[in-house]
């Protein structure tokens, strides 16, 4: 056993301890304990995936483990890509999770037992090399995060309904996914993906399509893409937030890696619809995400809504990928889907650091509504400052980790001017007017979240009592906050990592890997955020410093400018909504917003006003339009359904019979 | 668009010649050459304060000794006070100009910022504007031309 | 690919433009201001305070003594520092007057411009901090206005670049310089038009914000730094300065370049400093001289003239594929 296979193992090992300790320890020790162990578990992850990024590969069988067909393990490079993000962020979040455990946030023990599952799980869904064992995983993961989304289903009523919507959604992705590579396995004459990958390319156009397009809907629904999202800006809100900081930067991830290994290497890149399709889905996700986060009110959903954003962009990216591989441009399909894998980093770097950040702000103040936030800079400073990290990454602007990942992509884009034919002069600009829609509200939303949430002062009680997290919490939050500065600022570090992972689903191999590499370091060679970071900050201190020297006095402490009138209240900032106010008016069309106006006379006469109330809310409109009448014709179904239950057991003996004769006459009329 | 511009064509230059510079030194050095003012109307009929909108018009262009009106203390050196300080405005005008950075200076622009004239003793009327905040320059007349505040902003800017 | 070339390490000379650049843009910016203050007043019929005024109310806000708000923190401190220090980076990385800057590295169109918008976003969470009711109605106009021109702008790069096969901005001026059909293309011409309404509402002038505004309910940019006074104010006036000035800058490097050195050596780099002082003179008088004829649009107009300049970006894009 190599040491992929070795890290693996240890992986696996560690979570089952933590589950021991889960059940064993007693609860006051057992954050602590559970947390060490998964972190260990992601350590050992992020070792072998670093191994399979340094070029080592790994397979094994092992028989025993699972019925009928056994396990099927590999690990290539792109696999490895995939694990080392796992790994690192669960290390760094299951170190989080022990100071947000602690102080009544703890887990119960169903919880603590289901995070090293879920743990594990991420980590071996990409080392799965066979159809049974990949859905094993990928299940295991499903059913372990819907138990830890559950996890604080007494306190509020909310999780439950979170957690059904998250249920349904996911069991039907499952299902899609299910059925899609049952059908692949079954044609393709074996269940391994080293048999599927022989056999793919004989199978017929109409069932590889059939495939690509089941598994992209079953793998969107879990990465947030539009139309699929609906769960996720439910159930990211409602998990305790180490949870909702693994699915929302390494569970959605594994969505991206399911389309890559179904569609680029288990089908081997396939026909220019698919990917046509792909990037629309992609593009709609991409804006229709971040316009629903800039108007979102509610930090965590906000957060969801930029995590439907981003895996909208990297969608975008793996559609032009394969739109390019389809053209015959391996290298530069190659550029591009190295660049939607970067992303991929990225976005797993600040995403967990923003629902880390969010999940202390959520512990201090028990509040995740913007508009009663405000003024955490002076309680919670290192919160703070991470969070202008995660923002400044997510805004994708100079200094922030989603800068370089969109540069590359963009980069890739402009490129693609290379590639003849009428459907990618069409496609390329509207996926860069689409990475450009997003940019620009990106920053909006960033700022919104910033400013709104951590500056200026306090909007209520609870904001004003906040303290800071414990050291568990605030280093893990640094730590994550360093990672993503690194990726931001010598993203060259991964060149070679990500043109293994690219060179593992491409069609040429090593040479493409080879090619890759090349034209990454000559693109990092244009643009330098090392660069741009460093003399910006160079610069800052410049004129701080010749400020200081030509304005010597002290500064004298003054009131705020209130026009004159006295002190003004807290309750005149600007918050989140009042922020968000004129952006939503301006996509008051595709927004939707709803609005209440509720105005109470006094009993004498309907002319004088005692209260009026005011409420104004953005629901998802996608939901709305496509979920409830979804929804309510289930239950009409259901409802239509009820007179045939009528309790009585001779009616249901008569089903059971009537349906038997039917199947054997339908038996008798097929053979 | 046409027609605006055959007008700027046709009327050219409207500001009047520049008088001579008032004498005595600047106020402050530190202001010489450019002052911002903040307008405070204490309690004014608004007669000084269509006056002072003439100082800054096109005919005798303030602007262009260096004066320039702003829309926050914070911005401003220079408070034009206007009016009879009332007891409505009189802690506000305090305010105001605790909230201006130093070096700053307070105008009394009127008759009655200078000795609160037509209104003196009214019910009210806190008193004249030296009475709230120390006085720095008077502009005395009920109005006072445009050319008197004009010249006392000169004596601020130095231009 | 051409850009390679660009990406060069940093030399002498490279330097040498960078630093003349950066010392063009923070002196001429106030001068160019006041241009511009002076062209509007001739053109009201009024004498204007010269060319130099900018300067002198700089002088005079550095010598004042700086405040400190209650409930103001380090975003409210760092805020204008960051704004001009981007603003400084933008300057020394554009080709304004010769395509071999010392910053070949960072002279990226994409980079440039999420520089400047890092300005923008610093700023609006500084008004933000103040709390105070004009501080965040600022930030939140500022912000939705950008949000709307960064679209444009990213759609334009990509017209401008796609032909060069680079965002590298050297490359791009360089090639506008060896093809003169280049810059007069329909993409180029559709850019141009989609970039100036961008400028425009970056650089915060009409029609989009009034940058000599005295009424709070329609202030942008001005609301946001109402808070800010002495030495700071100093720093946010210089740096707005220095941004209409870049803008104006990079739009002609983009669509008249001519002029810009290629070859380094003191007589081609004096040469095409001369020209640039007058392509970005010209540019700005004429702004203010149309800014004359115009009134600001209503917040909820700008959008329309934002999605407007978005689809001619995309015109510009269609074009580049096409023609």
């Amino acid at each position: 056993m190599n040491l992929i296979g070795s890290a693996l193992a240890g992986a696996a090992g560690c979570a089952g301890a933590a589950m021991t300790a889960a059940v064993a320890v007693p609860a006051r020790t057992r954050a602590a304990a559970v947390g060490v162990l998964t972190t260990a578990a992601g350590v050992c992850g992020a070792v072998g995936g670093a191994a399979a990024l340094s070029g080592r590969t790994f397979s094994a069988h092992l028989p025993d483990l699972l019925p009928l067909a056994g396990m099927y393990l590999g690990v290539d490079a792109l696999s490895g890509l995939f694990i080392a993000v796992a790994g690192v962020v669960i290390a760094i979040v299951a170190g989080y999770g022990i100071g947000y455990g602690s102080h009544g946030h703890g887990p119960g023990r169903a919880a603590s037992c289901a995070l090293p599952v879920f743990g594990a799980a991420m980590l071996l869904v990409p080392a799965a090399a066979s159809v049974s064992t990949f859905l094993f995983f990928w299940e295991l993961m499903a059913v372990a995060s819907l138990l830890l989304v559950l996890s604080e289903h007494e306190k509020r009523d909310s999780v439950r309904e979170a957690g059904l919507w998250y249920a349904v959604m996911t069991q039907l992705g499952f299902v899609l996914i299910l059925l899609a590579l049952a059908w692949l396995a079954a044609a393709s004459g074996g269940e391994t993906f080293a048999e599927i990958r022989a056999g793919a390319p004989r199978l017929s156009p109409l069932l590889r399509g059939t495939v690509f397009v089941l598994t992209l809907a079953g793998f969107g629904s879990k990465s947030g893409i539009v139309p699929l999202h609906a769960w996720l800006p439910r159930a990211h809100p409602e998990a305790p937030s180490p949870v909702s900081a693994l699915m929302s930067a390494v569970m959605v991830n594994l969505g991206v890696y399911g389309i890559v290994r179904v569609g680029m290497d288990l089908l081997g890149g396939g026909s220019r619809w698919w990917w046509l399709l792909a990037m629309a889905a992609g593009a709609v996700s991409a804006v229709f995400g971040i316009l629903q986060a800039s108007v979102a009110g509610d930090l965590k959903r906000l957060l969801a809504y930029s995590t439907t954003e981003n895996m909208g962009l990297v969608l975008l990216g793996l559609g032009a990928a394969g739109l390019f591989r389809t053209s015959h441009q391996p290298v530069l399909a190659g550029i591009t889907l190295a660049a939607a894998l970067l992303h991929v980093v990225t976005h797993s770097a600040f995403k967990a650091l923003l629902f880390c950040s969010a999940g202390s702000v959520l512990r201090a103040t028990g509040v995740r509504d913007l508009d009663a936030l405000g003024g955490l800079r002076s309680a919670l400073p290192v919160t703070t400052a991470v969070f202008a990290v995660g923002a400044l990454g997510a805004a994708a602007l100079p200094g922030g980790a989603g800068f370089v990942s969109e540069w590359l992509l963009l980069q890739s884009l402009i490129h693609g001017l290379a590639v003849p034919g009428i459907v990618v002069s069409v496609a390329l600009p509207i996926a860069v007017a689409a990475v450009a829609l997003s940019a620009g509200l990106a920053v909006a939303t960033f700022v919104k979240a910033l400013g709104t949430g951590f500056l200026a002062r306090p909007r209520s009680d609870s904001a004003a009592r906040a303290v800071e997290s414990p050291p568990a919490m605030t280093v893990a939050m640094v730590l994550l906050a360093a990672g993503s500065t690194v990726l931001a600022v010598v993203p060259g570090l991964l060149g070679s990592a990500l043109s293994r992972a690219v060179g593992a689903v491409s069609p040429g191999g090593a040479a493409v890997s080879d090619a890759v590499a090349r034209r990454l370091a000559v693109l990092g060679s244009t643009m330098s955020p090392l660069v741009v970071v460093a003399g910006t900050v160079a610069g800052t201190a410049l004129v701080a410093t010749v400020l200081r020297l030509v304005t010597a006095s002290r500064r004298r402490a003054v009131p705020l400018w209130d026009c004159g009138a006295g002190p003004p209240s807290a309750r005149m900032q600007y918050t989140a909504t009042s922020f968000a106010e004129p952006l939503q008016r301006v996509f008051d069309d595709v927004l939707a917003p709803e609005s209440d106006v509720d105005v109470t006379p006094v009993v004498e006469s309907e002319y004088l006003v005692r209260s009026v109330s005011y409420r104004r809310m953005v629901p998802d409109r996608i939901e709305h339009r496509l979920y409830t009448p979804v929804i309510a014709a289930v239950r009409w179904v259901g409802g239509a359904a009820r007179g045939l239950a009528n309790g009585s057991v001779h009616r249901y003996l008569g089903y059971a019979f009537s349906s038997l004769v039917v199947l054997l006459v339908a038996l008798a009329a097929i053979r | 668009m046409r027609a605006l511009l055959s007008k700027i064509l046709r009327v050219g230059r409207v500001a009047e010649p520049a008088p001579p510079l008032p004498g005595g030194v600047p106020l402050r050095r530190e202001l010489t050459g450019s002052v911002q003012v903040r307008c405070v109307d204490a309690g004014s009929c608004n007669g000084c304060e269509i006056e002072i909108g003439q100082a800054f018009g096109p005919v005798y262009d303030a602007d262009r000794y260096g004066a320039r009106l702003v829309a926050s203390p914070r911005h401003a050196d220079v408070l034009a006070v206007t009016g009879p300080v009332t007891r409505n405005m009189a802690t506000a005008l305090r305010r105001t100009l605790n909230a201006t950075p130093e070096p700053r200076l307070v105008v009394a622009v009127g008759d009655c910022a200078i000795d609160c004239g037509e209104f003196a003793g009214g019910p009210g009327v806190q008193g004249p504007v030296d009475s709230v905040v120390p006085v720095d320059i008077a502009v005395p007349g009920c109005p006072p031309a445009p050319e008197a505040i004009v010249a006392a902003l000169r004596r601020v800017t130095g231009r | 690919m051409s850009g390679s070339v660009f990406g060069a390490p940093v030399t002498a000379s490279g330097i040498t433009t960078s630093v003349l650049q950066v010392g063009l843009i923070v002196v001429g910016a106030p001068l160019l201001t006041g241009l511009m203050r002076q062209v509007r007043a001739r053109m009201e019929g009024r004498s204007g305070a010269g060319i130099g005024q900018p300067w002198r109310d700089l002088r005079k806000l550095m010598r004042k003594k700086p405040l400190a708000p209650d409930g103001t923190g380090p975003v409210f401190r760092t805020g204008p520092l960051v704004q001009v220090s981007t603003t400084l980076m933008a300057a020394a990385a554009i080709p304004f007057v010769s395509v071999h800057t010392g910053l070949g590295g960072a002279a990226d169109l994409i980079a440039v411009v999420a520089l400047l918008t890092l300005g923008t976003a610093t700023l609006a969470l500084a008004g933000l901090d103040t709390g105070t009711a004009f501080g965040g109605m600022g930030a939140s106009r500022e912000m939705t206005i950008t949000a709307l021109a960064e679209p444009t702008v990213l759609m334009a790069t990509f017209a401008l670049s796609t032909r060069v096969g680079s965002t590298n901005l050297p490359a791009i001026v360089d090639a506008g310089l060896k093809d003169a059909g280049r810059v007069v293309s329909p993409v180029s011409v559709l850019a141009a038009f989609a970039l100036a309404a961008v400028v425009l509402a970056e650089a915060g002038r009409l029609p989009v914000d009034n940058p000599s505004t005295h009424l709070e309910l329609t202030m942008v940019h001005e609301a946001m730094v109402l808070e800010y006074s002495g030495p700071d104010l100093a720093l946010v006036e210089l740096a707005a300065s220095m941004r209409l000035a870049v803008l104006l800058g990079l739009w002609s490097a983009l669509f008249l370049p001519w002029g810009t050195a290629t070859a380094t050596g003191a007589l081609p780099v004096a040469g095409a400093t001369g020209l640039f002082v007058l392509k970005v003179g010209v540019l700005g008088a004429g702004l203010a001289a149309a800014e004359v004829f115009m009134a600001k649009l209503r917040l909820f107009r700008v959008p329309e003239l934002l999605a407007g300049s978005f689809l001619l970006a995309v015109l510009a894009v269609s074009a580049s594929f096409f023609l």
